[in-house]
């Protein structure tokens, strides 16, 4: 361990976006297809009581269970790292989603044309929330191509909230969601700002 | 003493004493308020015995990393990392930064430099 280093300080500052969506809807692959490092993997122990109510009725009694959290990194410059989290796919896990979305920049919802409905209460929490979001259609390859617009019906989005395609797995993609996410994010804040 | 032939634990109870028994039960004792993304780092060296587990984070942590981070780079609950980040910190052997308050949203300034550093991505 390095001695003489009481000099060392924290002059950097964190920031997070939150990836949100369905299970396997491809949330992890869209954060390690930006992050810098693959993406790590936390785990979070979680008491029945914290666990709340369970949809796995039936499963072998446990009185813990882990909830996995994968993460990515960008580091945006020495004194600015962005944090890219997925969030916990099972909503018995929503508990986790208050200590993700807190402080967040802003959220990607990952829509899954196939499994719509997966990402409602995705769409719910960060309205309720006032979490800033954009909704990023995951185009698989065999699945059927809606338009932006009939995404946006079906989701029952406020006019104001940016949908894209994307390809979760491609670099220049998931950047252009990004983009697209902070664009809006600045957006809104100058929005606020002038008001 | 009797030994009870059903033991309170079994096998899936395995990997779940060990973390909690270095926090000594403690789940909740995080006094510095850690996030996530709290940044953290080691500043010194310890003096005294340390737990391994505690010895693995300073370890990892001699330069600026996230709790979460920490959390994955040692493979234990974060729950448990975070208390005993707690205790280093308090022990004077790491500093660390919060992520700001979270009820303030973020300065135009930080959100623009995220952009432009997605940008250049």
């Amino acid at each position: 361990m390095a001695s003489g280093n009481s000099e060392r300080d924290v002059t950097a500052t964190a920031v997070k976006i939150v990836v949100a969506g369905g299970f396997g809807v491809g949330k992890t692959t869209l954060v390690g297809s930006v992050s810098e490092i693959p993406p790590l993997r936390t785990e979070e122990l979680i008491t029945e009581a914290s666990a709340g109510v369970d949809d796995l009725s039936g499963v072998e009694r446990k009185n813990t269970t882990t909830v996995a959290l994968d993460f990515g990194r960008i580091t945006i410059n020495p004194k600015l790292i962005l944090y890219l989290f997925g969030t916990p796919g099972q909503n018995r896990f929503w508990f986790m989603w208050d200590e993700l979305a807190r402080g967040a920049l802003g959220a990607v919802v990952l829509a899954d044309t196939r499994r719509l409905d997966s990402c409602f209460p995705a769409v719910d929490f960060f309205e309720g929330r006032g979490v800033p979001f954009i909704v990023g259609v995951n185009c698989f390859d065999d699945a059927h191509r809606y338009t932006v617009e009939e995404v946006r019906a079906a989701l029952d989005l406020d006019p104001h909230v940016p949908v894209v395609l994307c390809d979760a797995r491609a670099r220049q993609s998931t950047k252009d969601v990004l983009i697209t996410l902070m664009q809006y994010v600045l957006a809104r804040t100058r929005l606020a700002s002038a008001r | 003493m009797i030994v009870d032939q059903d033991a309170w634990f079994d096998d899936a109870a395995g990997p779940l004493v060990r973390p909690y028994a270095v926090t000594g039960g403690r789940t909740r004792a995080d006094t510095h308020g850690l996030d996530l993304i709290t940044l953290v780092v080691a500043v010194r060296e310890p003096a005294g015995d340390l737990e391994p587990e505690s010895l693995r984070i300073l370890r990892v942590c001699q330069a600026p990393m996230s709790v979460v981070e920490v959390a994955a780079h040692v493979n234990l609950p974060l729950q448990v990392v975070k208390v005993l980040l707690s205790d280093l910190i308090t022990q004077n052997l790491m500093i660390y930064r919060s992520a700001g308050p979270s009820a303030e949203a973020p300065s135009p300034q930080i959100l623009q430099a995220v952009l432009d550093g997605i940008r250049k991505l």
